[in-house]
């Protein structure tokens, strides 16, 4: 589904991605891990469009179609979701106002017409239940006076209404308290099809007890500097990255 | 309103440019350019007026001669030349007994390009229009229905002929003529506008709507707009404007009165759209008006404007609560874009008893513009309890555009309350990406965070003008990111 090949990408001259090669299928959990500054966000961000990365070098393929040139609205349209890490707030507008306008124009680049408010309606209802989320929530303004959990909340509704092929979860556990990761870890889960891939990204192991990764990819100056399964991450956690740093570095 | 969809919208906002930037080939009247004592004579003799008014306007004449334009306002633009504007233009084929069936086709085409349809369609949405060009009402719908119920609804021309006891005790009692130098300007020349009475205890049953339109080059639009909701009685009033694009800067200089006698309420809704001038800040409507609306005992007085067009807009609807426990709202959305100015806000001037207000004031800028909140809060000795809350919320698009809040407090009572808060925030393209992210544009992103914005004055608009000014927002602001 995505392929990532020798991907290289800076912001403001600096350099960050030094190299990426990543592939992604259907049904499969990547978790990428790694220490502060490693370029997760970073990596993140390029692939969702934002403008202000600049791509020097390889290619992100999704679905085999090169998506280079896409904006990041495009790039959502054919399927791609982003958790953010700090979800902005957008005030006057509601979470349900806010899905529709976005629904809406996700069906009006596929050339559909707009969603049925009846069917807006019966959406919403069986994804804020499926994430247990109180619907008076919903007439919130946008992340306006959220806590932190309702915010990651939020984020995970907002991927169960778009139900996008390719999710990635940027630090979506941090900020939470136990309580509150489980909530959207299983929100997650719920979520999880052999048909759609999510990309975990986590500065630590314990999101990875509640979302199991096929994948564990370390993430280091730029690179990926080791793949491995769910025990990778086990082991990062037992060892830190310092150990990895020092295998790259020999 | 709910036929009307988003895409529908979306469409409409296809077209970029000043929409209403056409000109209509109408034959018209105008009278030469300049201004003395004769025109004035001359406007008044055209409109066949009784003695007194003729003389009402020359005493303005002279009060306008001795004042000097005011430049305390925070805008900054070529004054104009007064000596050089036409101070009449009216379309020939006016006849004065104004049916629809008598009207100018050529002038029905303009409206339809307008979207304004005077016939069916506006019976269904149940609102009686008056529709002002240039100088001259051309046509005032639904008079039947409402004179049934007693409703006064007509040209001020037509009124200060048919009613001038009503005419003669009321205008200039809000807005003296000496009150400032474009009252005293309009006080003179005035060429037409609308008349409105509601009688006591009846609740007018539709929304009466007056529409401006300036269509002649070289002219000023002087029009007067008058209404008296008698004693426990209801009226909601609409008023929308439009102008064709031209290079010079055209000058609209307008006076509104409003009077709510004893347990009366009036609702005032604007949605300005004069052509701003193009994006190089050539050209455009100066829009120097003033609004104000008298309380007495238990009267409520409500503005809900939406400014959207203009070059220059220098305009302040206000209360003044005379009556005890009376209320003034005041509701604004002022979008500037490209080269505009804009000096708008209020006064809520507290004489009774127990007197309430309300401000909320959100100011939208753009590109390079300027874009200033001026409010005046005053409470008297007398006023005892007199309370007043005041949001000026202000948002920023880009680097270059200003926003400026001037808030002026006088109280003189020790019970007053006054609340004020005020904020500014930017469009941030971290919004901006999380929209994207989420398959919404860039223009449709920022109508979103400008509507968000905007909601509480949104809501206080009438239902058809709330989809129009919705619109009008977002095609005010295109371009203006990125």
């Amino acid at each position: 589904m995505l392929k990532i090949k020798d991907l290289h990408a800076s912001v403001e001259d600096k350099n960050i991605l030094r190299g990426i090669n990543l592939e992604v299928n259907p049904g499969e959990v990547h978790a990428i891990m790694g220490p502060n500054g490693s370029g997760k966000s970073t990596l993140a961000s390029v692939i969702a469009g934002k403008e202000d990365y600049e791509v020097e070098g390889g290619k992100i393929l999704l679905d085999g179609e090169d998506i280079e040139e896409l904006g990041a609205e495009e790039r959502a349209h054919k399927g791609v979701f982003l958790s953010f890490q700090y979800p902005v707030e957008i005030p006057g507008v509601s979470v349900t106002n806010f899905m529709k306008t976005a629904i809406n124009e996700t069906r009006k680049a596929k050339g559909l017409e707009d969603m049925p408010a009846k069917e807006m309606l019966k959406l919403i209802r069986e994804k804020s239940e499926l994430l247990e989320i109180d619907r008076k929530f919903l007439s919130r303004s946008l992340n306006e006076g959220f806590s932190g959990g309702e915010k990651k909340r939020n984020e995970i509704f907002q991927m169960a209404m778009l139900e996008p092929k390719l999710a990635i979860l940027d630090e979506t556990d941090s900020g939470l308290d136990i309580d509150a990761l489980r909530i959207v870890a299983n929100g997650v889960n719920k979520l999880k099809t052999k048909d759609n891939a999510v990309i975990v990204i986590t500065h630590y192991q314990r999101l990875l007890d509640y979302i199991v990764p096929d994948f564990v990819h370390v993430l280091h100056n730029g690179r990926i500097v080791k793949s491995g399964g769910k025990e990778l991450a086990h082991e990062l956690e037992a060892k830190g990255y310092d150990w990895i740093k020092e295998e790259v570095d020999a | 309103m709910s036929k009307y969809t988003e895409d529908d919208l979306r469409e409409e906002l296809k077209t970029k440019e000043y929409e209403y930037g056409f000109y209509t080939d109408i034959e018209s009247e105008t009278f030469p350019i300049g201004l003395n004592e004769d025109i004035v004579r001359a406007i008044s003799k055209k409109k066949e007026e009784p003695q007194w008014m003729t003389e009402w306007r020359l005493e303005a004449f002279k009060v306008w001669k001795e004042m000097a334009e005011p430049e305390w306002a925070n805008v900054h633009y070529q004054k104009p030349d007064f000596q050089s504007i036409a101070y009449y233009s009216a379309p020939v084929a006016v006849d004065p007994n104004k049916t629809l069936d008598d009207v100018d086709p050529d002038l029905l085409a303009m409206y339809k390009k307008l979207g304004i349809s005077v016939d069916e369609q506006k019976k269904m949405n149940n609102i009686a229009m008056d529709i002002v060009v240039d100088s001259v009402s051309v046509a005032t719908t639904f008079k039947k229905t409402l004179a049934e119920k007693g409703i006064i609804f007509m040209s001020i021309s037509e009124a200060i002929k048919e009613h001038p006891e009503l005419v003669k005790k009321y205008i200039g009692t809000v807005v003296p003529t000496k009150d400032n130098f474009y009252a005293a300007l309009n006080s003179a020349v005035f060429s037409d506008g609308s008349f409105c009475y509601i009688p006591k205890g009846v609740r007018c049953p539709m929304e009466l709507s007056t529409y401006f339109r300036i269509n002649q080059a070289g002219t000023g639009q002087f029009e007067r707009t008058l209404v008296i909701a008698d004693e426990g009685s209801y009226v909601s009033y609409l008023e929308g404007c439009t102008a064709p694009s031209r290079d010079e800067n055209q000058l609209h200089a307008a006076v509104v009165e409003l009077i709510a006698l004893d347990d009366a309420e009036i609702k005032y809704s604007t949605v300005q759209n004069w052509f701003p001038g193009n994006a190089e800040g050539k050209g455009g409507v100066y829009n120097f008006v003033t609004k104000r609306g008298l309380c007495e005992k238990n009267a409520k007085i409500s503005w809900t404007q939406v400014e959207t067009g203009s070059a220059v807009t220098w305009k302040y609807p206000s209360c003044v609560l005379k009556g005890d426990n009376s209320v003034g709202e005041f509701y604004s959305i002022a979008v500037t874009n490209n080269y505009q100015q804009a000096d708008t806000g209020t006064k809520m001037i507290h004489l009774g008893k127990n007197t309430k207000s309300t401000i909320i004031s959100k100011g939208i800028s753009a590109g390079k513009s300027q874009n200033s909140y001026r409010g005046l809060v005053q409470v008297s000795s007398r006023a005892e309890n007199a309370r007043n809350f005041s949001q000026c919320d202000s948002l920023l698009m880009g680097n270059e555009c200003g926003a400026h809040t001037f808030p002026y407090i006088e109280a003189k009572n020790k019970s007053a309350q006054i609340e004020h808060e005020a904020t500014t925030s930017k469009i941030g393209e971290d919004q901006i990406f999380y929209c994207n992210q989420r398959g919404i544009d860039t223009e449709k992103a920022i109508a979103l965070i400008v509507n968000g914005f905007s909601k509480d004055v949104l809501n206080k608009l009438p239902m058809e003008f709330a989809v129009e000014a919705q619109k009008l927002l977002e095609i005010s602001l295109e371009g203006s990111v990125g």
